[in-house]
């Protein structure tokens, strides 16, 4: 099999020859830019995030290091239309994933309908049975939902992943456009790019949104504290949004209430924008040994006396056996065809797909259903005979923990690297809010980047680096 | 504000004086050991042990009382838990929960601290010690500076109430520990040696000139205390942290409209202090009065944590 040119996100398929279209101002100003500048720049950047203190821990590490996540300062930019396509394709994904989750928690139809095997969600390790007869406030679930996306050619957009539960990464893409604004001041004369930082006012807006009744909502972020390693995110959001950042220990839950621990006395929460996972969420209903959560938290949310955001239990919804359903879980709930199609995915528990799998471990990817962070993920092309031996055994064991999936020519951005600019695999999270009033995106998201060439895992944690990602303007730059 | 962030901004307070002092109190020591022969140098370190209230612990761990030892004890062992070390390792963890209640300058300050000291293991010489102290002493004035650079609010509050509380603590325990080692039964008062120790315990306090501009004429003991205690215009006297007390409470009253025990007390211990002169102490015998006010002053450290709701 030839091996074919990784479709590139500025330059298509000409191999740098000519741009696409509506990319003529990227490519221009790339090429004007010398050498010298741009590797100035670079190290300015890199100057501005460590004092910032823009930093996360990665676990395992000796001294629990302070990393920051490489900058890459060469942006990857979204036309007008095609943005237009992926935000109606990400709302509709994120209508049905609440229409589901609340679904599958109520009058569990869609498997009355046979679309979905009962027992991949009943007997799945993530439906939580807390939930279970619960409606969530305003019928609202996944609020915040981070939906990791790949592309392979100019139309072909697939979903990676549905990240439902509290995805993370949100400040990088307001702290990357503010790096942008610093460092290239310029490309923003010339490119009509659509702002981001109207993120935190809409996302306070969607907290608002949800409340379960009473005028002025109090909305706090709920944080494990400062060892955590997204702590810098969780601080920058609850500051830019003007709410308290508390801990498991400033809150209190009486009659069903919850209340948080002032100076003034306490004060009554109405919404929880929550970073830490369900089973620290409540020490009386999940994990008892938790020091991190609430006692009473969770029967303060089934009273309806408080909202969780996002809500617990929506991990039923970014399952990676769930996800094969998707495209039917898209069908059910609005009754239209999906506009952003899965990634073609074998499901290891079906003996076919299984079979088809272990034929051809060399050419596939394979996850666990309950994986994260590129953490248990096999990628069968740079894989090393061992590994795919090691899988291979795995596989036969347990196949209902696992998927496959086509190792996908993920597209290029240019990216400045040692050996000057080159080539590097990327993937792109937009962050979609769903409050009382509907469903909203803004315009951008975070750009993750696979710094080594070749690579294809853009995770922070393994070596991946993030950059900025353009929306342009419908308008005179757009295609029309 | 909540509770907990109120609580570690007290406690970076309290822990940034604590560690001042006892920078001052090992840097005094030094220079009054060597003034003294063997004996009396090693009564010095005895004596800088028990104002930290230290002595049983140094005890505990069984080392060789020499100055060598107390000297490492008090800067850098992680078992003492008033060491500089210790205070500013305490210090930065409050200061990383309380994080986004202050400003990058008081962050850095305290950091810059800790980051001094984090890495050594050994105090070196006696001159590497000075050394030490001399850049430790920047940085916490460093520190000082900015809060007075930060909102009037409550952040900057806590921590100034914090530092006020520890300071008269550790004032009352040097005047204390000092009054009885310094006057030995028999011992002529305003011998060569009984100046050197009253000299020190100025400069402890960081007031050795400030007495020459208040008292004329020799040191006098009963001076020396009538100026670590009443006179209000002397920063770490008893009387002005007590007034300080006073007047950041009150600030918290204005701001929320509402008063608690804290605010009974510390104004109370104000108005007897005010009252009293330095002969009916010394009548009264100082050592059961000091004893009473660092009482007082836990009382008032308990009715704080009370009324915000440290919990």
């Amino acid at each position: 099999m030839a091996k074919r040119r990784p479709f590139d996100e500025l330059w298509g398929d000409s191999g740098g020859q000519s741009p696409r279209a509506d990319f003529e101002a990227v490519a221009a100003w790339l090429k004007d830019l010398p050498a010298s500048e741009l590797q100035r720049r670079q190290q300015a950047a890199e100057a501005a995030f460590r004092s910032l203190g823009i930093t996360f821990a990665v676990y395992g590490e000796e001294e629990a290091a302070e990393r920051i996540i490489p900058f890459d300062i060469i942006p990857r930019v979204f036309s007008a239309r095609e943005w237009a396509n992926l935000s109606a394709g990400l709302e509709q994904r994120v209508r049905a994933i609440n229409l589901f989750i609340g679904d599958v928690y109520g009058a569990r139809k869609i498997l009355a309908d046979k679309v979905i095997p009962a027992d991949i969600i009943l007997g799945n390790s993530q439906y939580c049975i807390p939930v279970a007869g619960a409606r969530a406030p305003h019928g609202i679930y996944a609020h915040i939902c981070g939906i990791d996306l790949v592309r392979t050619g100019p139309d072909d957009f697939f979903v990676l992943e549905d990240n439902a539960r509290t995805p993370s990464g949100v400040s990088y893409m307001l702290e990357n456009r503010e790096a942008m604004l610093r460092l290239c001041p310029e490309l923003f004369d010339t490119l009509p790019v659509a702002p981001v930082d109207s993120y935190p006012e809409l996302l306070r807006e969607t907290l608002q949104s949800v409340s379960p009744g009473r005028g002025d909502a109090c909305c706090v972020l709920l944080t494990p504290g400062h060892f955590n390693s997204a702590f810098y995110e969780h601080s920058f959001l609850a500051d830019n949004m003007g709410i308290e950042l508390v801990e498991g220990s400033d809150l209190e839950v009486d009659d069903d209430c919850v209340w948080m621990r002032t100076i003034h006395g306490r004060k009554r929460v109405d919404v929880i924008y929550r970073r830490i996972d369900d089973a620290f969420l409540d020490p009386l209903v999940f994990n008892p040994n938790s020091m991190l959560g609430v006692p009473g938290l969770m029967a303060a949310w089934l009273a309806g006396n408080v909202t969780l955001v996002n809500a617990p239990g929506t991990g039923i919804a970014d399952d990676k056996a769930i996800y094969s359903y998707m495209p039917e879980i898209v069908r059910y709930y609005t009754g239209e065809e999906p506009k952003l199609p899965n990634v073609e995915t074998f499901r290891c528990r079906e003996p076919d797909a299984l079979a088809y799998t272990l034929d051809n471990l060399e050419k596939l990817v394979v996850k666990l259903v309950d994986g994260s962070g590129g953490y248990g993920m096999l990628v069968g092309p740079t894989a090393s005979k061992q590994e795919i031996e090691a899988f291979r055994a795995a596989l036969r064991a347990e196949p209902q923990r696992y998927i496959a999936q086509p190792t996908l020519a993920l597209s290029t951005v240019p990216t400045f690297t040692d050996q000057g600019l080159a080539p590097r695999h990327v993937d792109f999270r937009p962050f979609v809010l769903t409050g009382a009033d509907g469903v909203k995106i803004v315009p951008g998201g975070l750009t993750r980047v696979a710094l080594r060439e070749g690579s294809l895992v853009v995770n922070s944690s393994q070596g991946g680096g993030t950059k900025d990602s353009f929306v342009l303007a419908p308008g005179e730059g757009g295609a029309g | 504000m909540l509770s907990r962030t109120a609580a570690h901004l007290y406690w970076i307070g309290r822990y940034m004086e604590r560690a001042e002092f006892a920078t001052r109190l090992i840097e005094a020591t030094i220079r009054l050991a060597a003034l003294g022969d063997h004996e009396e140098s090693e009564q010095a370190w005895r004596s800088a042990l028990a104002v930290v209230g230290a002595a049983s612990s140094f005890r505990a761990t069984g080392e060789t009382h020499n100055p060598a030892n107390v000297r490492r004890y008090l800067t850098l062992s992680e078992a003492n838990s008033s060491s500089v070390r210790t205070c500013l390792a305490q210090a930065r963890e409050n200061a990383r929960a309380a994080r986004t209640a202050l400003t990058v300058e008081v962050w850095e300050a305290i950091n810059r601290a800790w980051l001094i000291i984090r890495d050594r293991t050994k105090p070196g010489g006696v001159q590497q010690s000075l050394n030490l102290v001399d850049s430790l002493k920047a940085e916490i004035r460093g520190f000082e500076g900015a809060l007075t650079r930060m909102l009037r609010a409550e952040g900057c509050w806590f921590m100034q109430l914090g530092a006020a509380i520890e300071r008269g603590d550790n004032t009352a325990r040097l005047l204390d520990v000092k009054y009885y080692l310094l006057l030995p039964p028999g011992q002529e008062v305003g011998g060569a040696l009984d100046r050197d120790q009253w000299s020190t315990l100025l400069q402890i306090v960081s007031a050795k000139t400030a007495y020459r501009h208040i008292y004329s004429g020799p040191l006098k003991p009963w001076r020396v205390a009538d100026f670590l205690i009443f006179r209000g215009e002397m920063p770490r006297s008893l009387a002005a942290s007590a007034e300080e007390i006073v007047d950041l409470l009150s600030a918290f009253a204005n701001r929320s409209g509402r008063q608690g025990a804290a605010d009974r007390l510390a104004r109370k211990r104000l108005d007897r202090i005010q009252a009293l002169a330095i002969e009916e102490v010394v009548q009264g015998g100082l050592h059961e009065w000091l004893h009473t006010y660092i009482r007082d002053n836990a009382a008032i450290d308990q009715a704080i944590a009370r009324q915000f709701r440290f919990g």
